[in-house]
């Protein structure tokens, strides 16, 4: 893992609250909002169906890459049990999908709050330990959670507890909402449940807590003398990123309508981790790139008939590339290269006026 | 007022304050001595980092050692630290934010601007990655006097800066007691900023008292320079 994450600095505009408005904080949220406009009413009709189940999973995947964005970028806090904690939501999603009739927002409300309990009892060995040793003990949880899911099983429309009838024949899919039972009205809905997983994040990062887990990244001793309980704010961090990856486990209940214990294993955990990495975990666009990389590349080689197997190796040589040279990741590096490129296009273009180039974007490189 | 009272701690078989009673009045008050004479780790049983062997501490008539560390700065207690930490990811702004705070809403962000204004620093919104160290230490500084402090605790602050910066700084740490009414304690090896910002002085040296009075004396006294300097005390 980046041995120290405090080193590792994430792009960040100045923000001036009150004042005058500078043309690239008109020009982001402008963007922003064309994109998702886009993904909501342009993208499902140009999409086949296989492709639109495909961003449906990425649009929940990037819930559960933006809560472990929150522990390792934010807070420098490397948990590799954020898998076990995404079956955890399926699992409550599913129960309470087959047991309540509430409406669907209502049970992955449920789903996060149950969820958000569980993650943070995963994150009490935060308090004490940090680096590879949480990184150890989150995996031997996650281990844990895996062994006593696949001997449970997922409910399946089942009495009792658990949900799980073995000897069932015709299994019931999971439910989805009624507004939303077909794919593309779903994956509409799933995306609506990222953006205001999205919101909740933002809302966090910009405000008070935003500023604790800077400065507990940075330096606990800070932290401490300037009066941040270090504590309440590690495991806050922990709650929130449980949350929204329970929101998104209830979610995937609704997408997948199946859930089978094999479907999730220990190995995701890493996985997602290598994938945060690579998609960069100090900003929140890394969190989408991070789902694509983990959803629609294995379903874009699949399609073309190429093993996804092949995209662990990939993942491999991408996070040695993010830890040695770009350790903010893809979301960082491509603006970074892009307009260095464009300068370059600029200086070739221009050469007759024999002007200087000027820096686009004030960037130092 | 900042009573301590035979103050001592371990670290092993070291002792690195040995039996430290001395009492700070108000104002600034500088704190000296040479490497390893027990500054630091005066700072850090203050600020709650180190959990003292024997002694009692008594600030404002409050028994600060029986605080949890989180809960001194919410009472009151600010530090910098030797080697800067002013938060790289965060603005200026958000670095001196992040300090607890009685102070809400509007007042509040008022207090913190009004902190920067009074570091000198010129660009509030500016993250502190582009800042230079003297503007890193000078963060510090505003964060130590946002969120109305009583005692405000500076590490050698101006440890590698050039005399300009040393000038400006020392003329902000002056403005402290005034600006804030709190009780400012100041180590440095910069003696001109210590006579600068100081008006009574304590010496340490391995972990003891050996002078305290107006610094002026305090700087005279034979003790104070053979400690520093290390003048014949062949036995």
């Amino acid at each position: 893992m980046a041995g120290a994450p405090g080193q590792l600095l994430r792009p960040r505009q100045a923000v001036e609250p009150g004042r005058g408005l500078r043309r690239d904080q008109l020009i982001r949220p402008a963007v922003i909002a064309v994109l998702l406009l886009f993904t909501l009413f342009g993208l499902p009709s140009l999409l086949s169906l296989y492709y639109i189940d495909t961003m449906t999973q990425v649009a929940i995947y990037s819930v559960v890459t933006l809560g472990l964005g929150v522990l390792v970028g934010r807070v420098g806090l490397f948990s590799l049990g954020q898998g076990a904690v995404l079956a955890i939501g399926a699992w409550s999603g599913a129960r309470l999908l087959f047991a309540t009739g509430q409406p669907f927002p209502l049970v992955l409300v449920e789903a996060g709050l149950v969820t958000m309990v569980i993650g943070m009892v995963i994150g009490l060995p935060a308090l004490r330990l940090r680096g590879l040793y949480l990184a150890l003990i989150t995996l031997m949880l996650a281990g844990a959670i895996t062994v006593v899911l696949a001997s449970t099983n997922f409910p399946n429309g089942g009495g009792g507890f658990l949900g799980y009838n073995g000897s069932s024949v015709h299994i019931p899919p999971i439910r989805r909402p009624s507004i939303a039972s077909g794919d593309p009205a779903y994956f509409r809905y799933c995306v609506v449940i990222a953006i205001v997983m999205f919101g909740l994040v933002f809302a966090h990062i910009r405000t008070r807590p935003g500023r604790a887990w800077a400065a507990i990244r940075q330096s606990e001793p800070a932290a401490l003398a300037a009066g941040i309980n270090t504590t309440f704010y590690k495991l806050w961090a922990f709650a929130l990123a449980s949350f929204v990856t329970g929101v998104a486990g209830a979610a995937l209940a609704g997408a997948d309508r199946y859930l089978y214990s094999i479907d999730f294993t220990t190995q995701d955990s890493i996985t997602l981790m290598a994938v945060v990495l690579m998609g960069g975990a100090y900003s929140m666009w890394g969190a989408v790139v991070a789902a694509f990389l983990l959803e629609f590349l294995p379903a874009l080689l699949n399609n073309w008939g190429v093993s996804a197997d092949w995209l662990y190796i990939l993942f491999g040589l991408g996070v040695l590339q993010v830890l040695t040279t770009a350790p903010a990741g893809l979301a960082d590096q491509v603006p970074k290269d892009l307009r260095r490129l464009w300068r370059l296009a600029r200086r070739l273009f221009s050469r007759p006026a024999s002007r200087p180039a000027v820096p686009a974007g004030g960037d130092a490189e | 007022m900042i009573e301590v009272d035979g103050l001592t701690v371990r670290f092993g078989g070291v002792t690195s304050l040995d039996g430290m009673s001395l009492t700070f009045e108000r104002g600034t008050c500088g704190l000296i001595g040479p490497n390893g004479a027990g500054k630091t780790t005066f700072f850090n049983v203050l600020s709650g980092f180190v959990r003292p062997a024997a002694g009692t501490v008594r600030a404002f008539g409050v028994d600060l050692l029986a605080m949890a560390h989180f809960r001194r700065a919410r009472w009151g207690v600010r530090r910098t630290f030797q080697t800067e930490q002013a938060i790289e990811e965060l603005s200026v702004f958000d670095n001196v934010a992040m300090v607890h705070s009685p102070l809400r809403g509007a007042a509040r962000r008022a207090d913190v601007l009004a902190a920067i204004g009074f570091a000198g620093l010129p660009e509030p919104w500016a993250p502190v990655r582009t800042l230079g160290t003297g503007q890193r230490r000078l963060v510090e500084v505003a964060r130590a006097v946002a969120g109305r402090p009583r005692l405000v605790l500076l590490d050698e602050p101006a440890a590698g800066l050039p005399d300009a910066e040393t000038a400006h700084l020392g003329d902000v740490i002056s403005g402290i007691p005034e600006y804030t009414g709190a009780l400012t304690i100041l180590t440095d090896h910069d003696m001109s900023l210590v006579s600068a910002c100081c008006e009574t002085t304590a010496v340490l040296d391995f972990g003891k008292l050996i002078a305290s009075g107006p610094t002026a004396a305090v700087l005279r006294d034979e003790h104070v320079t053979r400690a520093y300097l290390g003048t014949a005390e062949v036995l």
